[in-house]
């Protein structure tokens, strides 16, 4: 059922956008720690206002291939090219005035904030006040906090957390905090957005909420969206395109429908119906 | 029933974001100011100002400043007290050595100087946290109280070490009542605490505040490491700076470097333990509780037992007093008397229905 709900989403959906030209474009990304080798020679693009998804069996290198795009890890070799322009020594800094923004998988919220805070913070980048006008906190430093406030509540409406945007963060059940992460990350206006497992741990509700959600985002802010997930049912109603790793290495890439027929994908991953 | 928010609507996101957005919480803090300024100065004695009510103003604002490291941007210090010395040596000189220079001004320097000695010891925070850092700011306390003590030039060649500070003139004004002196620190502290609110309610706090809560996240949202731990200390340094210079001018009159020892680091450290770690108020109610509760205790064991105790027994059982209460914060309210006191407002607010 939830399938079909979703699979209706994304057919409303695909009418208002229109994918674009690549954006990012990752070419032969090699990584390792010491000796073990977490991705080899891994090529593959994202076009603008996308849907990705990388999937694979746990530690297959899904994450660092997140962590690369923001400029967690840096790749010994590979070229990123992000924009047109390629990126060397990237720092996670530099990720972010790029606009590219993320989730985690382990939700990394800052836990003895506000809701309301920690959706501020995400709009940092975007501050230019210093510290001596916080110090006064008036006019310019005021008028500032208020201008983001008012983009800030529109985030919050947006993923319907009204009632809770005063409380602490650590208060919160864990969908919820899944979906203020997501708050964060859609403060700060991402051109890109990397959801490490957004659906993780939730309920089918939950599950439903965050499908709709970024399939919204999507829509309607024309994000590009590069995730990370397991639930198959989801990946394949909602993504564009899907890059499957397994042992650092890609083994398919593709439409859903590419991908499930990939013998290679289904040996290492899906399975077969027995 | 007189602390309900009934009826006060927000309509505006500046109202939303006031200090104070309960109304009944702005009319106490202004009575509360009022007090303070208008009535103290006047109803209390000579040894209450200058014993109890100074120094608690003038740890207060010490705290305030560890606060901010260690409450609000996660780094632990044990170089607030080292801190302070630079502030109450740099002043001195400036003093000393700037003819007319004003008192204030000569306070805003030797604030800015601990700020640049506390971003020099703050650097080892770039590589190493928690329990590692501390140590790593024990280099601090021990390195400034040696150097001031080894280099003459800074307590300008007394030869105990010993500086005795110069009347404080402000405007013509020369503050040496113990009033003229309270209200002096208190204006400091208020303006001060006021800047401290607003730092961390702003862009500047929060960016603190998210590298205490999970620097990975604050560096992927774009948020700089470096500059903002620099910045914390920095700030944190200032705050201390400045309590230190007040130490000198307007408490003790007189001080050397072995005054500003890793006791009183500590002591620093106890206070925002037990006031409230990242909360302005806990920094105020730490030091109050550890400046008064020594007196306190002496109060009541002479008028309990009288004289018959031994010598040194009170303050034996003020330090076991000490050590239980830490302990006691430390499992049952890490986050201190300022917990408490949110607890009891929100209980109030209820008052006298259970729910």
């Amino acid at each position: 059922m939830m399938m079909n709900e979703v699979a209706q989403t994304e057919s409303a959906a695909a009418g208002g956008r229109r994918i674009g030209d690549v954006i990012l474009d990752l070419q032969n990304i090699s990584l390792s720690f010491g000796g073990v080798k977490a991705l080899t020679n891994i090529s593959f693009n994202v076009r603008e206002h996308e849907i990705r998804a990388i999937i694979g069996p746990n530690g297959a290198g899904k994450s660092s291939m997140l962590n690369v795009i923001n400029g967690v890890y840096h790749p010994q070799e590979g070229r990123i090219v992000f924009h047109g322009e390629e990126r060397k020594e990237m720092e996670p800094y530099m990720a972010a005035s790029q606009n590219i923004a993320r989730t985690f998988q382990n939700i990394a919220l800052f836990k003895g904030m506000s809701v309301l805070d920690n959706i501020m913070t995400g709009r940092h980048m975007k501050m230019n006040c210093g510290l001596l006008s916080h110090v006064l906190y008036w006019g310019k430093a005021q008028r500032e906090e208020i201008e983001h406030r008012k983009k800030v509540e529109e985030v919050i409406d947006f993923l319907e957390i009204q009632s809770i945007r005063k409380t602490p963060v650590g208060r919160l059940p864990y969908g919820l905090q899944k979906r203020v992460e997501l708050a964060r990350a859609l403060a700060a206006e991402p051109s890109l957005l990397l959801l490490d497992e957004p659906m993780a741990g939730m309920n089918v509700e939950e599950k439903q909420d965050m499908c709709r959600f970024i399939l919204d985002v999507n829509d309607q802010f024309g994000t590009t969206i590069v995730l990370i997930e397991h639930d198959m049912g989801v990946v394949m109603d909602i993504s564009d395109r899907v890059v499957v790793l397994d042992y650092g290495k890609k083994i398919g890439d593709g439409t859903p429908d590419e991908v499930k027929s990939n013998p290679e994908v289904i040996a290492a991953y899906l399975g077969t119906a027995h | 029933m007189l602390y309900r928010e009934a009826g006060q609507f927000k309509a505006s996101y500046q109202e939303d974001a006031q200090i104070f957005p309960i109304r009944q919480d702005r009319i106490g803090f202004f009575a509360l100011m009022a007090v303070v300024f208008l009535v103290v100065p006047f109803a209390a004695s000579e040894y209450w100002l200058q014993a109890i009510l100074i120094p608690v103003l003038i740890f207060s604002l010490a705290a305030l400043g560890l606060n901010i490291l260690t409450g609000y941007a996660g780094q632990l210090s044990l170089g607030s007290a080292a801190f302070m010395a630079v502030g109450a040596f740099a002043t001195y000189n400036f003093m000393l050595r700037i003819d007319g220079i004003p008192f204030l001004v000569a306070m805003l320097l030797g604030g800015l100087c601990a700020a640049g000695v506390g971003i020099l010891f703050g650097l080892p925070s770039l590589r190493i946290k928690g329990f590692y850092l501390a140590v790593a700011t024990l280099a601090a306390q021990f390195f400034i109280v040696w150097a001031l003590v080894k280099f003459p030039w800074f307590s300008n060649y007394s030869s105990s070490g010993v500086i005795s500070a110069q009347t404080v003139n402000i405007f013509g004004y020369a503050f040496v009542t113990p009033q003229a002196k309270y209200l002096l620190t208190l204006a400091i502290v208020t303006v001060l605490a006021l800047a401290a609110k607003n730092m961390v309610r702003s862009t500047t706090g929060r960016k603190w505040m998210a590298v205490r809560d999970m620097d990975v996240a604050a560096e992927v949202i774009g948020i700089r490491l470096m500059r903002t731990k620099l910045q914390a200390f920095a700030v944190s340094s200032f705050y201390c700076g400045v309590a230190g210079a007040l130490y000198a001018y307007t408490y003790l009159g007189t001080v050397e470097p072995e005054g500003f020892n890793l006791d009183l680091s500590f002591k620093i450290l106890f206070m925002i333990i037990i006031g409230g770690v990242g909360s302005i108020l806990g920094s105020f109610l730490g030091s109050a509780f550890i400046v008064l509760l020594p007196i306190f205790l002496n109060v009541v064991l002479h008028s309990a037992v009288g004289a018959a105790l031994p010598a040194g027994f009170g303050s034996s059982l003020e330090l076991m007093i000490f050590g239980a209460l830490i302990i006691f914060f430390l499992i049952v309210e890490p986050h201190g008397m300022a917990r408490l006191w949110q607890i009891g407002k929100e209980k109030l607010r209820l008052w006298p229905f259970p729910h």
